[in-house]
């Protein structure tokens, strides 16, 4: 459990950290809080060339509100936004989402963009960021663009990142008064990963429900028609499969069934 | 007197010497003990199969790199060492390193010898392996039966061992019984899984060829002969050192015994000491596990719940070889498993089969969880089955009455079960559980009540194990019995105390308790000892029983150290005696004074004036064995513990049934271990067993493909509890001294290892009712088990073209070229190459067949493999098969296809199923990844094929396929 060699390269900006992306491609990987990243060079899943290391690059370290959104940047860790005091008030979602995020420890390391960069099916922050209908900043010394997150994430572990491209910034819809926020997950211990997770913004007339955990990426639908129904047609649409902690038709049952709580 | 009034320290809740570095970071751990300058570093290449014929080691351009100096592999083995002994007569070979064939993932194929653990890792690449892949067989039923692949072939079968015992006349009472009820359990693959993992420091001396190692080896030391034996080296050659302090063994670190071999070999090539530390992937690939077991179990019972017979048959699965001690997991209960009850009738069978799993070995409980699992799993079935109370079965068939000859042998020393039962029923409060499970069940919740009773051995009879031998088989090869203990007791010229132990303690507190012991016997203070529980084996005192295992410290170890302080105490008293006009016996040995006397000034003439004492010398070592364990007898009865403790164990919770999950509602656990030295370290044993216990009964599982890849590889897949998941349990102590050990002390470190799992799966059983079969009542009851137990509806989409394919593994792909174009792509090896995703180069073999390297991967994950693809089952231009397998750094893939094309509007539509099997590294850790990634491979694939067979109208095609 050794890495493979790598050059460690430290961006002072963002602006270095996007020219470093541009001349390393494919063979460069950032590196920020590592929760994710470390693991899997220390068992050489990946061999990256180089590591550009952004968590002491300042201008990447914020978060704030600009039009109607949160906005993280890249730098910015898990724990500072879930300690931020107004969050519940601003993303009432990403609040009831953290708790079940890993251990604080975790959170202390772990940056918001890393775990929408990693895009694990089964992750939190992009269920989260799905559900919300939020959006991710791209950024390479081509351009700067903004991609929904449903667009973003594209399969296990697969985004629409190009090599040259720094994920700047996530953004996160601000609450609308409107409508109310839920977020369920079953995990096998505390802080897992989650079997499923189900997130549900609603009003009076509308529920939007998203999903993570079952399918290759989190899934976000309106539901319509008969709620047990409609749930059950977005369960089975999942396409869930069997693995050794879980089967896909528990999986099934929990999107109906904690659907069903959060719908209640 | 004044020694009355004293009140003894052993008895007290003391806290640990051993904290105050521990908590400030100052522990002195194997890994953290310095190594000599020039210390090389080894990385281990493991097989990436579960059974394959090894070909060929090309390791000359591992060579090259930098800063490697040596390789080893299986003929290093050969050269210098022999295989290991085995357990049972059988001609099977188990070496130190995988010679010809492996037969588990994660059996060592190499050693990577380098100036540092990056360097030694970087060249694992460069050693290249050729395997023959065979078939592997994971399931113990499917492994015995005749047809399975065999893992060892001059034994000729994967079962090695097949022994029938008969006690009383169970037949006899079978046939009278009232009632017989039958079970069948499953116990799965587990371990309690240490913080700190393996560590060997081996350093070989060519002048006389002998080896010192350093290792956080734990015993027991029967393993010195066999380390000893396999170096081809008298014992005295093997030096093996261990460190004061301990991450946690549980039983564990035994398995570390093939690597003291390994790295001693490593050393010998290397010309060097030679440092290896486990990492994590290796420790849960490749340590060892408890033994997985299928059992039936059935008894025969009287209509009032009284049982008259037992009949077991058990199946055991020790993996890919038997290695020492095992099959010692299947016989360590062997004397009692009759369990807590007076049966007098007993029929058993044991099978002990091999497996392409990691080799089994000493894991906490070691044997009991596995028959505790089968028999109260049985007494809730009598219960059920005859409409009893539990609680009546177990009044109806304790023992009472003590010592208490068991059928097979086993002399339980003391106890008193009914009182102990009562004490968990009414201390802990079953009333209260009872009443809330009416309260739940009338609510239509999911609330049970589970009960474990389990007598609890300690102190291991060394003999037990020859019980697998028949009776002739015996008498060849010599009587074996006994549990040897030692333990030494100084005092040097300033009269301070120090103590060696045998037990090489593992985090469990033995320097605090031996404190105690010595302080009581000398009329000291527990702070004036000095405990040294570091083992050197050429100065220490040591014999075959010595190590951490079988909870033989408080019995056999702290009752050593007891005797030889009071050989001590006799010394000093008889020189006290004579330098005063008290008769020795009524010599008092309190607050540091000998009958008044000063301690140290007393115990400084042995080393100023040894002239004027009777017997010179302040330094006693004992070497003790209890009389009560023989070896096994002419009728195979057998004495397997010398003590046997009693828990009774009650569980009263909640299953929620929107999701599954389980929750404690209460957990009772009630001990009697005799008399207990330190109470506090008493209930934090019972803390520790409890919390892995209940990560056995609910989450941990070495889970194995059917081609036999571990898939629980990490902490994210093999998921111990932590503190969050476990709640603090009820516990309740009696103390029935045991007339056999010197202090009256019991073992109780594997109580809670063998009752919780079978307690919690018992009230798991009792919430979920008369719909679920006992059988499928099966270990670890994760959520996703019990929704599937509780049978929730699962209705199907209303519209099926929207839903997932009935056959998970298939689909269909649109493409626009005609079906002739796609096949004439897959034909050719120019455009077959352009279409395999991440492929480097395609060299053909043979017809349609094809050597290719290979880049596979999702996301940042990617993996280069050594591939061969095939082409076959050709039926242009309608289908044809596609398959393909490789190996590589991060293990093995192997997939295959069967492609269909049908003319679909001018293009294609293309359908295909496949399967996947991967292995190795990648199986271990990825397996959640797994699905996802090889849909991403095919549609890359795909869509590849269909821009490549679109290029068909590009005319540089068509010209080289008309040139053909």
């Amino acid at each position: 459990m050794k890495p493979a060699r790598f050059d460690y390269l430290r961006a002072d900006s963002a602006e270095e950290a996007v020219l470093l992306l541009a001349q390393y491609g494919e063979d460069a990987r950032i590196l920020a809080g590592g929760q994710s990243l470390m693991a899997v060079l220390n068992m050489r899943f990946a061999r990256p060339r180089a590591l550009i290391d952004i968590s002491r690059t300042p201008d990447l370290d914020f978060v704030r509100i600009e039009n109607n959104h949160l906005v993280v940047g890249a730098a910015t860790t898990q724990a500072s936004v879930e300690w931020r005091k107004t969050l519940a008030e601003e993303v009432p979602l990403l609040a009831l989402a953290f708790p079940h995020l890993g251990h604080f420890q975790t959170r202390n390391r772990g940056t918001v963009c890393g775990s929408i960069a990693h895009a694990d099916p089964s992750a939190e922050l992009p269920l989260v960021l799905v559900a919300l209908g939020g959006s991710v900043v791209l950024r390479s010394s081509r351009c700067r663009r903004t991609l929904p997150a449903e667009e973003f994430f594209q399969g296990m572990l697969l985004t629409a990142r190009q090599p040259d491209e720094l994920i700047e910034a996530v953004r996160f819809p601000l609450r609308d008064a409107a409508f109310g926020y839920g977020f369920r997950e079953v995990a096998m211990r505390h802080g897992d990963f989650a079997l499923v997770a189900v997130a549900a913004v609603r009003n009076g007339k509308e529920a939007h429900l998203a999903v993570g955990g079952v399918a290759d990426r989190p899934v976000a639908t309106k539901l319509s028609g008969p709620q047990d129904e409609a749930l059950n047609e977005f369960a089975r649409s999942l396409a869930a499969q069997d693995d050794h902690h879980a089967s896909a038709k528990y999986r099934r049952h929990l999107v109906r069934t904690l659907g069903k709580q959060l719908l209640a | 007197m004044k020694q009355d009034l004293h009140v003894p320290y052993v008895g007290r809740p003391l806290e640990r010497f051993e904290d105050a570095s521990l908590l400030t970071g100052r522990g002195r751990y194997a890994d953290d003990l310095g190594a000599k300058p020039g210390t090389l570093h080894a990385a281990v290449l493991r097989s990436p199969y579960a059974h394959a014929e090894l070909v060929s080691i090309e390791f000359s351009k591992a060579l090259e790199l930098p800063g490697v100096r040596t390789v080893v592999t299986g003929a290093d083995a050969k050269a210098w060492a022999a295989p290991f002994v085995v357990g049972v007569k059988q001609p099977m070979e188990h070496w130190c390193i995988a010679v010809d064939r492996v037969r588990y993932v994660g059996e060592p194929v190499a050693v990577v010898v380098a100036e540092d653990r990056y360097a030694a890792e970087d060249a694992l690449d460069a050693v290249k392996v050729e395997y023959r892949a065979l078939p592997a067989v994971v399931d113990p039923e499917a492994a015995a039966a005749e047809s399975a692949p065999v893992l060892h072939e001059r034994v000729k079968s994967n079962v090695v061992s097949d022994r029938h015992f008969v006690y009383g006349d169970p037949d006899n009472a079978f046939e009278r019984a009232a009632h017989r009820v039958k079970l069948k359990v499953r116990y799965p693959r587990n371990s309690c899984t240490p913080i700190e993992c393996f560590v060997v420091l081996a350093e070989h001396s060519p002048g006389d060829g002998s080896y010192d190692v350093f290792s956080n080896f734990q015993g027991p030391f029967a393993l010195h002969p066999v380390m000893s034996l396999a170096l081809k080296l008298p014992g005295s050659k093997l030096r093996l050192r261990m460190p004061r302090d301990s991450g946690g063994s549980f039983g564990i670190k035994q398995g570390v015994f093939p690597y003291v071999v390994l790295m001693c070999l490593a050393a010998r090539k290397a010309r060097a000491p030679v440092k290896w530390v486990q990492d994590r992937l290796e420790h849960l690939l490749n340590s060892t596990s408890a033994t997985n077991r299928v059992t039936t179990i059935e008894a025969a019972v009287e209509r009032d719940g009284r049982i008259t017979a037992l009949s077991y048959d058990q199946l055991d699965d020790c993996g890919g070889y038997l290695r020492a001690p095992e099959p010692a997991t299947l016989y360590r209960m062997h004397g009692a498993l009759t369990g807590a009850y007076d049966i007098q009738h007993l029929k058993v069978r044991n099978r002990v089969v091999l497996t392409n799993k990691m080799p089994a070995g000493l894991n906490r409980g070691f044997g009991g969880p596995q028959v505790y699992y089968a028999l109260e799993r049985l007494v809730q079935r009598i219960a059920i089955e005859l409409k009893l109370d539990p609680i009546e079965v177990y009044q109806r068939n304790f023992i009472r009455g003590f010592p208490y000859r068991a059928p097979a042998g086993a002399l339980i020393d003391s106890g008193d079960y009914l009182a102990g039962m009562n004490l968990a029923a009414d201390e802990g409060g079953l009333s209260e559980l009872v009443s809330r499970r009416d309260k739940a069940r009338a609510q239509g919740r999911l609330y049970g009540i589970g009960y474990a009773a389990i007598v609890e051995p300690s102190i291991s009879n060394m003999g037990y194990i020859s019980t697998v031998l028949t009776v002739p088989e015996r008498a060849k090869a010599g009587p074996k019995n006994g549990a040897i203990a030692s333990a030494t007791v100084a005092v040097d010229a300033l009269g301070s105390v120090s103590v060696n132990i045998d037990s090489v303690p593992q985090g469990q507190g033995h320097a605090t308790v031996c404190a105690q012991v010595v302080a009581d016997a000398l009329g000291l203070k527990p702070s004036d000892i000095a405990v040294n529980v570091e083992l050197d084996t050429q100065k220490d005192a040591w014999s075959i029983a010595a190590g951490n295992y079988s909870s033989r410290f408080a019995g056999a170890v702290a009752g050593s150290v007891h005797l030889a302080a009071m050989k001590i105490r006799s010394k000093l008293a008889r020189l006290a005696a004579s330098q005063s006009s008290t008769p020795e016996k009524d010599i008092v040995f309190a607050d540091g004074k000998v009958s008044g006397l000063p301690f140290n000034r007393l115990a400084g003439t042995f080393h100023w004036a040894p002239g004027t004492v009777s017997e010179p010398g302040l330094r006693e070592t004992v070497q003790w064995t209890p009389q009560e364990l023989a070896a096994p007898d002419e009728q195979e009865r057998i004495n397997s513990s010398l003590a046997y403790g009693f828990a009774f164990d009650i569980c009263g919770l909640e299953i929620d049934r929107n999701t599954g999950k389980v929750s404690i509602d209460r957990y009772i656990t009630a001990h009697d271990a005799g008399r207990l030295l330190n109470p506090a370290l008493a209930d934090g044993q019972i803390r520790g067993a409890f919390a892995q216990s209940l990560g056995a009964a609910l989450m941990e599982e070495f889970a194995y493909s059917a081609e036999g890849a571990l898939l629980s590889g990490t902490f994210a897949d093999y998921l111990p509890p932590t503190a969050m998941e476990v709640p603090e349990p009820v516990i309740l102590h009696m103390q029935t001294p045991s007339p056999f050990t010197p202090l009256g002390a019991k073992g109780l470190g594997e109580g809670n290892s063998m009752s919780t799992p079978v307690c919690i799966a018992n009230a798991i059983a009792d919430a979920l009712g008369d719909a679920v079969q006992p059988e499928d009542i099966v270990l670890p009851l994760t959520p996703s088990k019990i929704v599937g137990l509780l049978g929730v509806p699962d209705p199907e989409s209303k519209s099926p073209l929207k839903a997932a394919p009935g056959l998970a593994m298939a689909a269909a792909v649109d493409l626009s070229a005609p079906p002739e174009a796609v096949y004439r792509v897959l034909l050719d090896p120019v455009q077959l190459a352009k279409v395999i995703p991440g492929c480097h180069a395609l060299e053909r073999i043979a017809d349609n067949r094809y050597r290719a390297d290979v880049t596979l991967g999702v996301g940042l994950i990617k993996a280069r493999y050594a591939a061969e693809v095939e082409l076959s089952e050709l039926d242009p231009p309608r289908s044809l098969r596609l398959s393909g397998r490789g190996a590589g750094p991060l293990g093995t893939a192997e997939g295959s296809g069967r492609l269909t094309l049908e003319p679909l509007d001018g293009g294609t539509r293309l359908t295909y199923d496949y399967r996947v099997a991967v292995g190795g590294k990648i199986a271990a850790v990825g397996a959640r990844m797994l699905e996802g990634a090889a849909k991403i491979v095919l549609a890359q694939l795909f869509q590849q094929l269909g821009r490549q067979a679109r290029g068909d109208a590009r005319p540089s095609f068509w010209k080289r396929v008309l040139k053909r």
